[in-house]
């Protein structure tokens, strides 16, 4: 327990690989005005960092209080919930409505609603039945569908004009965000990050399972409430700054545990974050300035995510 | 002392535990022993916290169970669970070193290590002590989670069935820990045991469950005899007296 045990070396290197894959995406191919090229390029470096670490983190949270490692945040269907809010608010209450609110507003009001539809279902889903994996999974596939449903069904009978408010949370892409949300959204992020780290001895006495983290004094369906609360605000900022990215948490944070294998959060928070961050910098640096592909960056993490859920989801079968 | 009073305890319409009353006294090794499904280890489970006080009263010592902050009663007593399906990458040592955290929370000072340092050297684990757990046998292992229990060092420590997955060496080896622990250190031990004849040979306080309810309390030679056997277990057996512990021939 404690700090003693950090594979330093291991995460010196990640954080080297980071450093030098965001110094090739800030210069490789650029031309013309620096000042612009910084400005431009920085809020979008920005923008993939700190959703990479929300997604990495939700993830490992996710993970740790419902006690396995192929369940994520966005399998359970979080972020499609998001978007389905945000469609039922379009379709109900109209885009100029929703433009009355603001962009800050509209946001605080999505992520409280995301707060709440996710107690409910979640929280009561982990509480009761955390235990078994079968029908978190089934639970979690038909959440998904049902909610991805419910919003191509609203949005088929909305008016074409106002789904443009839809488009940015449904799809995820790394090279149109929502800007205006950016900074608060990474203050936010910071907050959320800064709070999961004075927990994390908390997290892994929970990690070690229901009995003996009652055993060890811990509180465990308080940490359970508090993680979920955190999970659902890191989803909704970032599925509302790129939009949902399916796998991504699940393919780093199963990484970070090859990487760097540890019970401790205090080493697998900084690891699977650098990874994500390595991932999502370094891959899109490759696909956009090196070989110049069209094909979205979101689309190879979920095709290699994917194929890694599988993998696990056979291992676990075969036991 | 743990004393319970009028413990009910009720999953759907089957009634575990039936208005059952019980002292488990201080600085003594009690074995829990009754047929499958008499109740032990939801009894065990109640006095630790494990599961919800339905209806009835847990006392340890002037701690009543349920109204005790969590990491309050974490001090004063440990279970080590029937079932424990850990994260086999943990190291023995690493493991251990949880046993700290209710003193502890995450931050070890010199005096937690020492006592981690301590457990793994009374459950015969140095050797072992920078292994994976799934790298070593279930006795092996067994004894790396009694360790962990040892290093939480309070004053009460519940073990439901430890000596399941281990051979004979193994398990004499902890059970005279545990005697040890009792007679040096002061600490109670209370062990729901399968094999009545463990029971018998390293027992102060022998405790019989039977549908919900205790049956029989007492030294070992008070209890343990063929009556008994058949009444407890329906079995015909007969006992043995072995210097002035009673022994089933099985």
């Amino acid at each position: 327990m404690g700090g003693g045990a950090m594979p330093v070396k291991r995460l010196s290197i990640l954080t080297l690989l980071l450093a030098l894959a965001m110094i090739a995406y800030m210069t490789i191919g650029s031309r013309g005005n620096w000042d612009f090229v910084l400005a431009f390029r920085g809020a979008k470096l920005l923008a993939i960092i700190a959703v990479g670490v929300a997604v990495s983190t939700s993830t490992l949270l996710f993970q740790t209080i419902a006690q396995n490692r192929i369940l994520t945040p966005s399998i359970m269907g979080f972020d499609a919930l998001y978007v389905l809010i945000i469609t039922m608010m379009v379709f109900f209450v109209g885009g100029q409505g929703m433009l009355s609110l603001g962009p800050y507003g509209l946001f605080t009001l999505n992520t409280v609603l995301l707060l709440l539809a996710s107690f409910l279902l979640f929280g009561t889903l982990i509480f009761e039945h955390g235990r078994d994996l079968t029908r978190m999974i089934l639970t979690g596939v038909i959440l998904g569908t049902l909610f991805r449903s419910l919003t191509s069904f609203a949005t088929r009978m909305i008016d074409p004009n106002e789904y443009a408010h839809i488009q940015i949370a449904s799809y995820a892409s790394f090279n149109s965000f929502d800007m205006e949300l950016l900074y608060i959204g990474v203050a936010i992020i910071i907050a959320c990050l800064a709070f999961v780290w004075t927990i994390r001895h908390r997290l892994d006495v929970i990690s070690l399972g229901y009995d003996v983290a009652i055993n060890l004094g811990e509180n465990v369906r308080a940490v359970q409430l508090l993680a979920l609360g955190v999970i659902a605000i890191l989803v909704s900022v970032s599925t509302a700054i790129v939009g949902p990215v399916a796998f991504l948490g699940l393919l780093v944070v199963s990484i970070a545990h090859l990487v760097t294998p540890s019970p401790y959060h205090s080493t697998l928070l900084l690891s699977s974050g650098l990874i994500s961050c390595l991932i999502l910098v370094g891959g899109q640096t490759l696909m956009e300035r090196v070989l110049q592909m069209s094909t979205p960056l979101a689309v190879i993490i979920d095709f290699v995510g994917g194929l890694v859920f599988l993998l696990l989801l056979l291992q676990r079968l075969k036991k | 002392m743990i004393s319970v009073q009028n413990l009910t305890h009720q999953l759907g319409q089957q009634t575990i535990l039936n208005e059952l009353s019980l002292s488990i006294p201080k600085g003594k090794v009690t074995a829990l022993v009754g047929a499958n499904g008499a109740g032990k280890s939801t009894l065990l489970s109640l006095i630790a916290r494990l599961m919800k006080l339905q209806k009835g009263q847990i006392l340890i010592d002037n701690m009543s169970v349920g109204d005790t902050p969590n990491d309050a009663l974490a001090k004063k007593l440990s279970i080590l669970p029937q079932s424990i399906h850990m994260e086999p990458r943990l190291t023995v040592r690493e493991l251990v070193s949880f046993g700290r955290y209710p003193h502890a929370k995450g931050r070890m000072q010199p005096g937690d290590r020492e006592k981690v340092a301590e457990a793994i050297k009374v459950l015969d684990l140095v050797d072992l002590a920078d292994r994976q757990l799934d790298t070593l046998s279930g006795g092996q292992r067994q004894r790396a989670y009694v360790a962990m229990t040892y290093a939480q060092d309070t004053d009460y420590m519940l073990l439901d069935e430890p000596l399941n997955n281990m051979d004979i060496a193994a398990s004499r080896a902890l059970m005279r820990v545990l005697r040890d622990l009792c007679a040096h250190h002061g600490r109670t031990i209370v062990i729901v045991l399968h094999d009545i004849n463990y029971a018998s040979a390293y027992a102060d306080n022998v405790v019989a469950l039977a549908e919900g309810k205790i049956d029989q309390q007492g030294t070992p030679l008070d209890v343990v005899d063929s009556a008994f056997l058949q009444r407890i277990y329906g079995t015909a057996a007969k006992v043995h007296i072995l210097d002035d512990r009673p022994f089933v021939q099985v």
